[in-house]
């Protein structure tokens, strides 16, 4: 297990949310997404703090952040990479063009290189279907992007 | 009452609304076959996810096949339990579960014992049509469990019985769809997670994704050692359930045939954790007295109620779960501990040999003990007072590997000095047999009166939680007991919210206490075996001559020559110990 040092403020942070919702076990789902909207992701001292509050086990918070794909237990890169799988992307090659990614950062699906520097993951349709197949790399979006293009697009984060 | 009538198998049948289509079926002795589903009757055990879909039955009229053990019953249904669709149905379900199943039937741990293999058996799977890929997880390796989860068929029971009955919490599903496993968080290992080796889990698998540490080949090369004195001591409980190893009747008590099997087997000698379980009385009812009367002379540091300690499993839930309370439970050691340790010093002592050419072996009904003997501080200079711990499942293979035909074998007695005991120690295998035990004891050296009626049926039976009050020539003594540790959890949490009124308190980790212990023959979900074996451990105790601790004349004598008194300087170093605070710490960063 990793070990990440808390700094105390975010720990009474995540208390709060977890207050907002009642301490309630029943609530985890949504104490979850507050939390990995104060953090990030979801580091396992987060979950065992969770844990403790809502009066639920460990195993159990930890059962459901790996049940859903939305749910992160790693640090996202400072330049999170979503290349988008929906069906108008995927037909014009999403799926190479997320082979290259993978090939170049030597990193799977949610994971982020070892640098800190880029996440990599998957969503479905971010309205561009036009500009098919679409990559968002933080607030940017690259439209019509080929395996070829990924190269050139990741140098200009060097 | 709200009453509903259908047929099933075109037999009429009228139950209480709410009843499942598996238990109606059963009421009229229709047995559907089932897989993941288990329920223990009055142990608050129920696992019925409805996963494995081995229990389909036909209804007219619905569409689908519908699983017995989550349908309830309604109103003029018509069931067909066994239709050529239903058991077609059944097949195909056993055969995906075993295209993900490694079939190692001829090596496992659990074969004979597999409820997979039976369900197979008895739906005549002969081929498997469907090959796919095969789950693969990292094991776990920790003192008393191992974890092969390759063989896990997502029953759910293992989570049942960790989260809803020992309210341990170590257990999750984790991930989903193929790759989702039951596994601690984060898939640490066992041994770094909070599990307190209950091994309700094991008792309740169905396979052998989860199973005990096997150590007995351990225990054949000590034997075979020339240069080794190996003793062994055997726990009230095994005797109560050994025989069910070799097709016995549930309740038979094998005493003497396990006495003459482990003398059979080798041993050089064969004694009785019953006696340690004598000694436990004898400091743990001194260290009752001692604060009780603290107390009544207005003492207001004393802690009450005091805690029994012999349940290692117990031990560790409290100091994982209630750090803030481990000066409240007795710091007496369990009998397995205390005998290990008199055995290496006392007894050591009359052979003229050192501790470390003696090896203490013990057969218990238990897993957690096989982590207990593992302890720190139950070491002395690196060397266990106990070395190795095998439960009754493992004796049960070391008989049979030796060949030894147990149910012709004639009855032995245990040797002397460490092999003679009383009914009061008989009875620590069951849950209320602890306190029970105490209470005679210490009932005698309170009033100093002789007690004429040895038997407490107040503090006897199965309810998960039991309060009485036991008269002390004038004073009631409240006494409380707990089995299983969701129960325990109950009382503890009124200890710390300052409710309880107990005097003192007896826990056992497992539902039933030993009898039910994660090292005993399998139930296969059938309570009364458990029942049984507690029938026969107090027939065991209404034989004994002698059914009070303190009465035993080698304790007696033990004291005499050795300890001194019960809490003397040398009790304390023998029989006494400490506990430590296991809640896991989350590092905070202070800014």
């Amino acid at each position: 297990m990793a070990s990440v040092k808390l700094p105390e403020s975010k720990i009474q942070e995540l208390k709060e949310v977890c207050q907002k919702y009642d301490n309630k076990g029943s609530e985890l789902i949504n104490v979850l997404h507050g939390a990995q909207e104060l953090f990030g992701y979801l580091p396992a001292e987060v979950q065992e703090i969770i844990a403790d509050e809502l009066n639920v086990s460990v195993a159990h918070v930890y059962g459901v952040v790996t049940f859903y794909s939305f749910f992160s237990m790693l640090p996202k890169g400072r330049n999170p990479i979503s290349i988008c799988m929906g069906t108008a992307c995927y037909v014009r090659g999403a799926e190479k063009v997320l082979d290259e990614f993978k090939r170049i950062l030597n990193v799977k699906v949610g994971e982020t290189t070892g640098d800190g520097k880029f996440s990599l993951s998957c969503l479905r349709c971010v309205g561009a279907c036009g500009l098919a197949p679409v990559v968002t790399i933080g607030e940017r979006v690259y439209g019509r992007v080929s395996a070829d293009d990924v190269k050139k697009i990741l140098s200009e984060y060097a | 009452m709200d009453i509903v009538k259908l047929t099933i198998d075109d037999k009429p049948v009228v139950v209480e609304r709410g009843t499942t289509l598996l238990e109606a079926a059963k009421s009229i002795g229709i047995n559907i076959p089932t897989l993941c589903y288990m329920k223990l009757e009055d142990l608050n055990f129920e696992n019925k996810p409805g996963g494995c879909r081995v229990c389909v039955v036909e209804v007219e009229g619905r569409r689908n096949l519908a699983p017995a053990c989550k349908t309830e019953c309604s109103e003029g249904m018509v069931v067909h339990s066994h239709t050529v669709r239903v058991i077609n149905a059944r097949r195909t379900v056993m055969e995906l579960i075993l295209s993900d199943h490694p079939a190692e039937c001829l090596t496992c741990a659990k074969s004979g014992n597999c409820d997979l293999q039976s369900m197979a058996q008895k739906l005549g799977i002969r081929e498997l049509h469907y090959k796919g890929e095969q789950s693969r997880y990292k094991g776990d390796k920790s003192p008393a469990i191992i974890r092969e989860m390759d063989k896990c068929i997502m029953c759910r029971r293992c989570e049942t019985a960790c989260n809803d009955v020992q309210t341990v919490g170590v257990l999750s599903a984790i991930n989903r769809g193929f790759e989702s496993v039951v596994a601690p968080a984060f898939e640490m290992d066992l041994d770094k997670s909070s599990c307190t080796y209950c091994g309700q889990c094991v008792a309740v698998c169905p396979t052998a994704a989860l199973t005990e540490r096997d150590s007995t080949w351990k225990v054949v090369e000590a034997i075979v050692n020339p240069q080794k004195t190996v003793i062994v001591q055997t726990a009230p409980a095994v005797r109560a359930a050994l025989g069910e190893a070799f097709g016995m009747e549930p309740g038979t008590l094998v005493t003497g045939k396990m006495v003459a099997a482990l003398k059979k087997l080798g041993f050089d000698y064969v004694f009785d954790t019953d006696f340690a379980a004598d000694l436990t009385i004898m400091e743990e009812g001194a260290e009752i007295l001692d604060r009780l009367s603290r107390h009544l002379n207005g003492d207001k540091e004393v802690k009450l109620p005091i805690l029994t300690s012999c349940c290692p499993g117990w031990v560790k839930f409290f100091e994982h779960h209630f750090p803030e309370m481990i000066d409240i439970p007795s710091t007496a050691k369990s009998p397995q501990q205390m005998f290990g340790a008199i055995a290496k010093s006392y007894f050591a002592q009359q052979l003229k040999k050192k501790r470390e050419d003696l090896v203490v072996v013990s057969v218990m009904p238990c897993l957690a003990k096989k982590y207990e003997c593992t302890r720190e501080e139950f070491q002395v200079n690196g060397d266990p007072d106990v070395n190795l711990s095998i439960s009754t499942r493992e004796l049960a293979n070391l008989i049979r590997n030796a060949n030894l035909d147990f149910g012709k074998l004639t009855d032995e007695d245990f040797d002397n000095p460490l092999g003679e005991s009383t009914g009061a120690s008989v009875i620590f295998g069951t849950t209320g047999g602890v306190i029970e035990a105490a209470v005679r004891s210490a009932y005698e050296m309170f009033t100093e009166k002789k007690l004429e009626k040895v038997d407490f049926m107040e503090l006897r039976g199965m309810d998960g939680i039991r309060k009485a009050s036991v008269d002390f020539d004038g004073l009631p003594i409240n006494i409380g007991i707990a089995h299983g540790l969701g129960n325990a959890r109950k009382l503890l949490e009124d200890i710390k919210a300052g409710k309880s009124e107990f005097h003192a308190i007896e826990i056992m980790a497992c539902p039933g206490g030993c009898i039910g212990g994660g090292g005993q023959p399998y139930h296969h979900g059938d309570v009364e075996i458990l029942k049984k074996r507690q029938k026969a451990i107090y027939a065991e105790d209404a034989g004994k001559p002698i059914r009070k601790s303190h009465e035993n004349p080698y304790i007696q004598k033990l004291y005499k020559e050795f300890l001194g008194k019960p809490l003397s300087d040398k009790s304390h170093e023998l029989l006494h110990t400490h506990y430590f605070d296991r809640k896991s710490k989350i590092e905070i960063n202070q800014e």
